[in-house]
């Protein structure tokens, strides 16, 4: 088709743009609210573990306006799990959706109903519980066989056994990994470095919190609209906690205001499922921000400790990781996630690699549950693997630009650390090499120091990610040829802002040679869409968009076969071409609208196909990233200058979202590596529990974000698309690390560096 | 109390408890543009223009507005749509859930000051906390909005 006609590589708007930047109501907490809709509160844990002794509800509810409070005595027995994962779910179930049993402060002690907000507060202050307050396992380093058990009922359960859990010994999930003699090969190195890594667990902060309303639909099932990723697992996951069939439940998600993975979990969802299924009327719940930070689904807190082998001339031969992960009370994506530190990390030295080893245990402790969050595992290897190749580099004297093009990935290569799967497409030297030319590596790796005394420095890092967890993840669409030659592209994959409804568009716009304008789409609906696992794993742009390729190729037979009927010329004989059916010598042609026409009068041929699509492998996108900064070291702040990244994302099918996410990301990355701190008090409350205490980045600290493309073709993918949502978070940690390091000769292996550490401290 | 003012120049007369939060009240009148991010005045999503002037809807009481104007994004949709489609354009918007907040903060910006440079763009906007975007693609659609004005190509 005509090249410049074309929607793929095209920065078009998202086609929800001027809905969202115009303030329509269109997330949960702005649709109408049916008829009745009970407020949700949950009281929650004072302790970070404890029993409830007793529990008295009945002043509460003689509070008007309160309908219900339910406790751990109301709920269903059955232990589930709120990841939302392929099942059977390498989580374990753990959880009870009210558990005498408190794990953390913030844990839900009852569930109230009110017919207003203020009877529901009111109801918060009147539920007497008398606790008996536990010792609690507060520093996950003392996790391990501590006498204290966050999980010693026995009914804690793993479906899948290879996840390695042992509760009794406050283990979540464990695993061990490697090949080659990482010991033999570390001993015949000429430099062996060793440092532990330490990065907290920071929170996802979606502008909007977590909500969830219920209502019953006109056949009496039980309706929930939820600001969730992952629709059909929540409709599992709800099934499984109430102990109701999956029949009497639909999921539905509207707009989205940013997930991050933390709506990956289905944090809020449960809970007004249930107070609707028991009271039988509409409900709604919606998270304070103190809620989301308190008891949401943040990032893993993790200790890392590598190993890295190499020779004078710079050749990294072997990588080993030990990491200690802390899941929190629950264990939502905890084997997951621990097992990305090395799979995702390890696997950019691939060149000269010898030997890896890795070895991980995820422990219980009483803090909230982590879950999900962009880059998953892979954020929290990369800075520990990243910041060791610098100071690697650094030791060596050698260039950390050459280090890493003499160590990097290539493609074609057979990466034994990720599933022994092949770099299908890998352009990260060129990623490497153009963003050092863009940034102006040479020029601004000297560190400079400025006639007012402050620094100036420079530090980088590459990265990795997938595009799907390899042969699981399931994304389909669904097309249908519409009135006028239109076509409806039906998903179960969610857009939470990221643009995939748009990106989706664009990919059947290119496969129908169609004006995007005629593609309509909607998603997510468990009754609706076809089958998606969900957004996440940064499969959507891959996975789903490979689906709707399918989809495509498949209804455009169909609309032959139709044509065929129609012009009595064998289907064979036709060809399809700019949204029509035309004869191979293009003297007939029947448009797509007359074939429309044509299909819904006296046809049996549907014009509607839907196609399902997995892949075997998870084909990586590729990144580097560098940063200037200026340091002051009278008082240890860093001001950001430039931050520069090249992402090999494959084909970008949309530049300006494709940069979008990039800059997003890095931001993001930013907050992690600087700002973003979590403390707990001696007796397990976070201190930074508000946004006025947990700082992210203000539009005053981000410097000027540069971001390009160095593409490679990833032929597995839509139109040789791979992945960006998640690698782009994964450069900004051990970049910033390096950049400090340069300005002050510390190395700062723990996060965040906050100016008082870098004055104070000596460095990790 | 009964509290009368002006939303988006039309007369409202209802009976509120004084402390409410102005952004419960206008919610609660179908303003559903106002959103809430963090309940203590730090993320600029519940911004609305009281008296012209932008203010955190959930640090003022309902109270305050007695006797007030109060424009929403509702009211103000015309002139948001001379600039927003260049933030569109850089896909700026993404999941859209701080869009509001800014976008009435720019309105507040260009009515005070209509040719901003860039870092008086970041300065005034410095409120308004977004998660998505990095924030760079909008001070990109806002520059992009000021320079077709100049050039005549709106």
């Amino acid at each position: 088709m005509n090249e410049e006609k074309r929607s793929v590589g095209a920065a078009v708007r998202k086609v929800d743009s001027m809905q969202l930047l115009t303030g329509q109501p269109v997330y949960v907490d702005d649709l109408p609210e049916p008829h009745g809709c009970l407020v949700v509160k949950l009281l929650r844990s004072p302790h970070a573990n404890a029993m409830i002794e007793e529990i008295d509800a009945s002043a509460a509810m003689q509070i008007p306006g309160v309908v219900a409070v339910f406790t751990y005595k109301d709920v269903p027995a059955e232990r589930y799990t709120e990841a939302g994962q392929t099942y059977p779910e390498t989580s374990p179930h753990d959880r009870l959706i009210l558990d005498r049993h408190l794990r953390h402060v913030g844990d839900p002690v009852a569930l109230i109903a009110a017919e207003n907000e203020d009877a529901a507060e009111a109801a918060l202050d009147a539920v007497k519980v008398k606790y008996t307050v536990l010792p609690a396992v507060l520093d996950f380093h003392t996790a391990m066989d501590n006498e204290t058990l966050v999980h010693p009922e026995d009914d804690w359960h793993a479906l899948c056994p290879f996840t390695g859990g042992d509760p009794k010994r406050n283990i979540c999930a464990s695993g061990v990994e490697g090949e080659g003699d990482v010991e033999k090969v570390l001993s015949e190195c000429d430099i062996v470095l060793e440092h532990p890594f330490h990065i907290k667990a920071v929170n996802q902060v979606p502008m909007e919190t977590f909500r969830t309303m219920c209502d019953f639909d006109s056949n009496g099932r039980l309706h929930i609209t939820s600001s969730t990723q992952i629709v059909f697992h929540v409709r599992r996951i709800v099934a499984h906690a109430l102990g109701i069939p999956k029949t009497s439940i639909v999921v539905e998600k509207p707009r989205i205001g940013g997930g991050f993975g933390a709506k990956q979990t289905a944090v809020s969802e449960v809970y007004p499922a249930f107070v609707s299924w028991m009271t039988k009327r509409p409900s709604k719940l919606v998270f304070t921000r103190k809620e989301s930070l308190e008891a949401g689904s943040p990032r893993h807190e993790m200790e890392l400790t590598v190993r890295l082998g190499a020779m004078r001339d710079g050749t990294i031969r072997a990588i080993d990781m030990n990491v200690l992960s802390n899941a929190g009370a629950y264990g939502e994506h905890s084997w997951a996630i621990a097992g990305l530190t090395a799979h995702k990390s390890i696997p950019l030295y691939t060149s000269g690699l010898e030997a890896f080893g890795f070895k991980f245990n995820v422990v219980y402790t009483n803090r909230q549950s982590s879950g999900a969050y962009r880059g998953f595992g892979a954020t929290q290897g990369m800075f520990a693997v990243e910041s060791t190749v610098n100071e690697l580099a650094d030791k060596l004297g050698m260039d950390p630009l050459e280090i890493r093009l003499k160590n990097s990935v290539k493609e074609g290569a057979m990466m034994p650390a990720y599933y022994h799967e092949t770099a299908t497409s890998c352009n990260l030297d060129g990623c490497l090499e153009k963003c050092a030319e863009q940034f102006g590596w040479k020029e601004k790796f000297p560190v400079r120091v400025m006639p007012d005394g402050k620094i100036r420095a420079a530090g980088m890092a590459m990265t990795m990610q997938g595009s799907c967890i390899s042969g699981i993840d399931v994304g389909s669409a669904t097309v249908r040829l519409d009135d006028g030659g239109s076509y409806c592209l039906m998903i179960g994959a969610a857009d939470m802002g990221t643009g995939c409804d748009t990106i989706l568009s664009q990919i059947l716009s290119d496969c129908m040679e169609c004006p995007l304008e005629n593609i309509t789409i909607s998603g997510a609906n468990t009754d609706r869409s076809p089958y998606d696992s969900g957004s996440y794993a940064s499969s959507t742009t891959f996975v789903t968009g490979k689906a709707v390729t399918m989809a495509a190729e498949e209804l455009i037979e169909k609309m032959k076969a139709l044509a065929s009927k129609i012009l009595g010329i064998p289907a064979e004989q036709l060809v399809f071409e700019k949204n029509a059916v035309y004869t191979q010598d293009h003297t007939k042609c029947i448009t797509a609208a007359e074939l429309a026409d044509a299909s819904m009068n006296g046809n049996e041929i549907p014009m509607e196909v839907t196609r399902s699509h997995t892949n075997p492998t998870s084909p990586p996108p590729f990144m580097a990233g560098m940063v200037e900064i200026e340091l002051d070291p009278e008082t240890g702040s860093v001001k950001i200058l430039n931050y520069n990244a090249v992402v090999d994302c494959g084909t970008v099918i949309n530049p300006a979202l494709a940069r979008i996410q990039a800059e997003g990301g890095i931001v993001q990355g930013i907050g992690m590596a600087l700002t973003e701190d979590i403390n707990y008090d001696a007796k397990g409350n976070l201190s930074e529990n508000s946004l006025m205490k947990y700082r992210i980045p203000t539009r005053l600290e981000t410097g000027r974000l540069h971001v390009d493309f160095a593409p490679s073709y990833e032929a597995m993918g839509p139109f040789g698309a791979k992945s960006i949502g998640e690698i782009v978070i994964n450069t900004p940690a051990p970049a910033l690390a390096h950049a400090i390091y340069r300005a002050t000769g510390k190395w700062f292996r723990s996060l965040p560096i906050t100016p008082e550490r870098i004055v104070m401290e000596k460095g990790d | 109390m009964e509290i009368k003012f002006l939303l988006n120049k039309k007369p409202v007369s209802l009976e509120a408890e004084p402390s409410m939060p102005l952004i419960d009240l206008l919610r609660s009148l179908g303003m559903k543009s106002v959103k809430c991010g963090c309940e203590n005045t730090v993320c600029g999503l519940c911004t609305v223009l009281l008296d012209e002037v932008p203010v955190l809807s959930c640090s003022v009481p309902a109270a305050r507005a007695d006797g007030h104007s109060v424009m929403t994004l509702e009211g103000l949709k015309a002139e948001a749509e001379e600039f927003v489609g260049f933030i569109a354009d850089q896909g700026a918007d993404q999941c859209g859930f701080c869009n509001p907040g800014y976008v009435m903060n720019t309105i507040a910006l260009l009515r005070e000051n209509p040719d901003p440079t860039d870092e008086e763009i970041r300065e005034y906007l410095a409120g308004n906390l977004c998660r998505c975007s990095g924030y760079e693609g909008q001070v990109r659609g806002i520059r992009n909005y000021l320079n077709a004005k100049k050039e005549g190509r709106l």
